[in-house]
């Protein structure tokens, strides 16, 4: 996602990643950077949690007005409302992607 | 306290992601400075969460990421601002769609947006919104060439004033 950032601001439009993972939109040169500590599938909250979508929202927006230099990041310290275990186990699909399928796959075929 | 990059990432997959190589020609940073104010600006939202609009448009190409588990769909669904509760389909095959099925405000806050559009903090919501699928590892060149170039005409066209990317 990134790099889709990096090409719109390219082309002289402002752009903010809501991230996850700020740590590797940082690594690669996002301009504009939101952190939350949420499992992924949940960029901007739990469903009908409308306080935090909007917190999250309203910060990125803020940070589109404020910030003054490239790679400035924000990271937001909302606690997920699910244990760790709990909220790790229900972000991931009833079934392995096609490519973590393949890679169990082969890491099964390796022993 | 930063957060935490890693929290919910399987451990093994962890390398696979700390300090990935950047692509060619994007080691240098960028930057277009936002001509505020934001209570006159056209925000747009972007998310990678694989949403499309079920009753017009086509759902992503899971099926071909089936047969080819390297490959990720790199088009592209323009999301109309009026767009409801219900009416997105989630192509994704990545994460559990259920609770973007359940409040798409999950991942595309169009509700928000409106929100902060009432209260008078930000100028407008754009009338078009995207959606795309975040898998891509053969698709990459595709986004690179073709779907940035057909997103960024559009915000164009709509005189968009920035862009929020929200990565699921």
């Amino acid at each position: 996602m990134p790099v889709l950032a990096r090409h719109v601001e390219r082309a002289g439009i402002p752009t903010v990643v809501v991230t996850m993972m700020p740590a590797v939109a940082e690594w690669l040169l996002a301009p504009r950077i939101v952190g939350v500590e949420f499992p992924f599938g949940h960029t901007f909250g739990m469903p009908g949690d409308d306080a935090v979508h909007r917190r999250v929202l309203a910060t990125a927006v803020e940070l589109l007005a404020g910030a003054d230099h490239a790679g400035t990041r924000v990271d937001l310290d909302i606690e997920w409302p699910q244990s760790r275990g709990e909220a790790y186990k229900s972000w991931q699909p009833a079934e392995p992607s096609p490519i973590v399928k393949l890679m169990l796959e082969r890491r099964s075929g390796d022993r | 306290m930063p957060v935490d990059s890693y929290a919910f990432l399987p451990r093994s997959f962890r390398a696979l992601y700390e300090n990935p190589p950047r692509l060619e020609g994007e080691d240098d940073a960028v930057w277009a400075p936002f001509e505020g104010p934001l209570a006159d600006a056209t925000i747009a939202l972007l998310s990678s969460a694989g949403l499309y609009v079920e009753a017009t448009q086509p759902s992503f190409d899971v099926d071909r990421e089936r047969a080819e588990p390297g490959w990720g769909d790199p088009s592209w669904r323009a999301i109309p601002r009026s767009t409801g509760q219900g009416e997105c389909g989630m192509a994704h095959l990545h994460v559990n769609p259920t609770d973007t099925l359940a409040d798409h405000e999950v991942s595309l806050p169009l509700r928000a947006l409106d929100g902060l559009v009432a209260d008078g903090v930000v100028g407008a919501s754009a009338p078009t919104h995207y959606s795309v699928m975040g898998y891509q590892q053969a698709g990459l060149a595709d986004w690179r060439s073709t779907t940035a170039a057909e997103i960024i005409a559009r915000l164009r066209d709509e005189h968009v004033d920035a862009l929020v990317l929200a990565p699921t």
